[in-house]
């Protein structure tokens, strides 16, 4: 039976960090020499992981499935990273943000791990700044904020809309700086397949090099996932389209819990789907709403042009419902507000599946200029996929699947229940409860690698000083490998007549209907019932053409669409399980009179982890309980 | 819409390559070019064959890993615009288009569409970073910069890693490449401390991976996607030369 220790330390919130890393174990320069570390991923959490493990000293091992590793998805990600540097004078505070980030994820995420998160924040800002990324400055020379959703205060840190890019280049420097130093040894274009644990330990991974197919076999002394969310799960996300759930579905399949899976954050501001043949959609960042005012036609159906639709037949909904935050609500708020206004038949566009953002009357306060200089990329960006020119007439926008706040469960050291297996940035669950607030991604996953883990991890590999490198010539490894190889050898024979991407679209169809934005009862047995005749059909029907001894780009996505019908039928698991609203995940059941989300603390103010019990069965739900000592849970206003 | 598309075929670097010819209808003009080549891939698949391969992730111009050489550009007919971003409405109906991909000595093929762009990772290793550890850094705003200034670093530092340069180059040069970073770094007073080593070590590995010389054809500047100006060439140089003039004698 599996017991959660969520080791959260004792004393005040304010000094639980701090005294706690004061008492960590250490491990020795010339110890740290003779231990490896396994990081797989190389986005900002990743790559900042591995190159403060490199600087440390220890031989580390990482992992990308892209040809290099600047190119992971954190390089997308557009409007900022919050601190509590208080520039503004506005009141600002380590406090203030960690308030507002559990009152954002809805009272559904640990107090101390966002504690932690808010106070090395700061850190993070001046480390980006000393690598020399370009953050916005003002004309005196010190750096400029701007406000995010869901908070009251401007301490969002950025470089145009390409704030993910930026800081995602600067930890892909001081990683190259490693890699030529030869502390960080560098695996390109490898699929992380299976985890090795050898007497109850992560020891090692069993990858596919993606260019010859070889199955090969990694040791290490610790590993780290740093993989990522799964949103892609819904095949249509503003995901990049190689993001997986591979990897940390592999560790889960070997006794890792998965906490908090339907927890899964539909962002509100996405270029709406255009075509049948759509592979992605494209997010428009969460900035925009600082001048953007998101408005539907008073009227139904109301077919006229934007521009001729006077002021006074517009409805800004946002304004109205949530006069306090207005355009800046939250974004599960956001995404639902747009929902039930087009469900109700205000929706604007051919599909009448949009709202419009709009930039009018920043423009015809600030000047054209001054919007070009803070947003120009991003309405470039709008005008070449829709052909439309925001600066003339207002965006079309609806939500689409961004973020997934589930993920690995860990404890306050980043580890998941398999001794020595790390999870850090989107891949673990632990910083945004039920719903991510804006600019808080960039900022937990540098926080994560730079700052936390390389303290974590120490602790535990103090006990490993003297285990000599691992062995991959064992039965472990054997075992995986055998595996692994099986599994690939299945999918290549089932050689049926329909493409993995055909698949994916449809479950992700299934998914998005009735594991999406709001959820019944009704809608997820069905969704479940749907995932499992689609999911059976798969292992009849799939072609994959080639070999496995090549590259092959659609035996890679067959393997990432075989977890994803894992992963989804965890996501509706949970999903019905927790008999509330809370944050992003929105039963229609269970809804106050204004139709917000209506918690249920006495049954539900609790993590639910899931243990794997074997493909189509019930997984196993273990509950961590959240306790509150410093916040009061209360009904998360915002009007 | 329908289009006739020459594509170029390979297995892999060891055998010799071929422009096949596919004619694809019921195309729409809201289709990005890599759906239009997702919906190819489609019906090769369903039809026994073996699907062309491409490079791709992030699909909104920003991861750097898409790059195809299209009717003799790369990145195609649209300036400021990577493959991803470029859509079908900009081609004519019923017309020939041709896809290919990098041409460059320091890009080894690998299959189809999908070349080794590693060299441009080599180079960022040679000295494309700022020497400094976590956690030995000072409070952010302790060293003010000029706006012009940073913004001019932000430039150049937008540079996605695509390649593009390179393929439009008839040098294969990847001065714009490594100017960009040289330049971003330069700029700052954070990278101006080593900024002499960094520019020796990074134009030393570009020459090094057999990437050209350059030749002012300003071919570069043109088709970058993210339209990084040929200026920063001349500023690398300027940082080149004054590195080997003023460098304090050992």
């Amino acid at each position: 039976m599996i017991k959660l220790d969520n080791k959260i330390p004792q004393g005040p919130l304010a000094d639980k960090w701090s005294n706690y890393k004061s008492a960590l174990r250490l491990v020795s320069p010339a110890n740290k020499r003779k231990i490896d570390v396994i990081v797989v991923g190389t986005g900002l959490s990743g790559a900042s992981a591995a190159s403060s493990l490199g600087e440390l000293g220890y031989n580390v091992k990482v992992f990308c499935f892209q040809d290099s590793s600047r190119r992971a998805h954190s390089v997308a990600a557009q409007g900022g990273i919050n601190a509590a540097k208080n520039y503004k004078n506005d009141g600002d505070s380590v406090y203030r943000l960690f308030y507002d980030m559990i009152k954002g994820g809805d009272f559904r995420a640990r107090e101390a791990n966002v504690y932690r998160a808010a106070e090395v924040s700061n850190y993070v800002i001046d480390h980006f700044t000393a690598l020399g990324v370009p953050f916005a400055r003002d004309y005196g020379g010190m750096l400029e904020t701007r406000s995010f959703g869901g908070v009251q205060v401007s301490r969002t840190f950025y470089a145009k809309g390409q704030t993910g890019q930026q800081c995602l280049l600067g930890t892909y420097s001081s990683l190259s700086r490693q890699i030529a130093k030869g502390t960080v040894k560098m695996y390109e274009r490898r699929d992380m397949l299976d985890l090795v644990i050898i007497d109850g330990k992560a020891r090692g991974i069993i990858t596919r090099n993606l260019l010859t197919g070889e199955i090969e076999r990694h040791s290490a002394h610790a590993v780290v996932l740093a993989t990522g969310g799964y949103g892609t799960v819904f095949y249509l996300s503003t995901l990049a389209l190689g993001s997986n759930a591979s990897a940390a579905w592999a560790a889960h399949r070997k006794g890792a819990l998965f906490a908090n899976p339907s927890f899964i954050q539909i962002h509100p501001t996405s270029i709406p789907v255009l075509n049948e043949y759509q592979s992605k959609l494209t997010l428009m960042s969460e900035s925009l709403r600082n001048d953007g005012r998101v408005w539907v036609p008073k009227e139904k159906d109301d077919k006229r042009h934007p521009n001729q639709i006077p002021e006074a037949e517009r409805d800004y909904y946002l304004e109205r419902r949530y006069p306090a935050f207005g355009n800046l609500v939250p974004r599960d708020v956001a995404s639902r507000a747009a929902k039930e206004r087009c469900d109700a038949g205000y929706g604007v566009g051919d599909t009448g599946l949009a709202v419009y953002l709009d930039f009018k009357d920043a423009i015809a306060k600030q000047g054209e200029k001054v919007i070009e200089d803070k947003y120009g990329n991003l309405f470039e960006m709008y005008e070449k996929i829709t052909g439309i020119n925001p600066y003339k007439e207002p965006m079309r926008i609806y939500p689409a699947g961004h973020y997934t706040m589930g993920g690995l469960w860990v404890d306050y050291n980043l580890m998941t229940t398999i001794p020595g297996l790390y999870a850090v940035g989107e891949s673990n669950f632990s910083d945004h409860g039920a719903n991510r607030l804006g600019a808080s991604s960039l900022m937990q996953c540098s926080g994560d690698g730079y700052f936390i883990l390389p303290y974590t991890i120490g602790d535990y590999l103090a006990d490993d000083i003297r285990t000599p490198r691992i062995a991959t010539n064992t039965a472990e490894f054997d075992r995986a490998e055998k595996e692994a190889k099986e599994r690939i050898e299945r999918i290549m024979s089932i050689n049926g007549t329909q493409t993995a991407t055909s698949f994916h679209k449809r479950l992700g169809k299934i998914l998005w209907d009735h594991c999406g934005m709001v959820r019944s009862e009704e809608g997820l047995k069905k969704g479940i019932e749907l995932l499992e005749q689609l999911e059976e059909e798969f292992w009849k029907e799939l072609r994959v053409p080639g070999t496995a001894d090549e590259f092959n780009q659609e035996l890679e996505k067959a393997l990432r669409v075989a977890d994803f019908f894992e992963v989804g039928r965890l996501m509706c698991q949970d999903a019905l399980d927790r008999k509330e609203s809370c944050g992003a995940h929105f039963r229609e059941e269970f809804q106050t009179e204004q139709g917000e989300a209506q918690r249920n603390d006495a049954e539900y103010a609790h993590v639910s982890a899931y243990e794997y019990t074997g493909n189509r069965k019930d997984a196993i739900l273990h509950k961590e309980p959240l306790v509150y000592e410093n916040v009061e849970l209360k009904e998360r206003s915002y009007k | 819409m329908k289009f006739k598309l020459k594509i170029w075929r390979q297995k892999n670097a060891s055998v010799k390559g071929t422009f096949e010819d596919y004619t694809l209808d019921n195309v729409s003009p809201e289709m990005s070019f890599l759906q239009m080549l997702d919906y190819l891939n489609q019906q090769i698949i369903e039809s026994g064959g073996e699907p062309v391969h491409f490079e791709h992730d992030c699909r909104e111009g920003i991861c750097g890993s898409c790059g195809l050489y299209i009717n003799g550009r790369p990145h195609g007919p649209l300036r400021n615009t990577t493959t991803c971003e470029l859509h079908m409405r900009e081609f004519e109906d019923n017309s020939t288009i041709v896809i290919e991909p990098w041409r460059s000595k320091a890009f080894p093929l690998i299959k189809d569409l999908v070349v080794d762009r590693s060299a441009f990772d080599k180079v960022i290793q040679a000295g494309g970073f700022i020497n400094v550890n976590t956690g030995s850094t000072q409070e952010a705003n302790n060293i003010p910069i000029n706006k012009t200034i940073s913004d001019r670093a932000f430039d150049a530092a937008v540079c996605i890693g695509c390649g593009a340069c390179v393929a439009a180059c008839k040098n294969s040069s990847a001065m714009l490449f490594v100017s960009a970073k040289v330049s971003q770094f330069a700029m700052l007073p954070q990278g101006k401390i080593e900024a002499a080593e960094r520019v020796e070590r990074m134009v030393d590995k570009m020459d090094e991976m057999g990437f050209g010389f350059c030749s002012n054809t300003y071919a570069c500047e043109f088709d970058c996607p993210k339209g990084i100006s040929v200026e920063f060439i001349a500023m690398m140089n300027r940082e080149f030369f004054s590195s080997k003039v003023c460098k304090p004698k050992k």
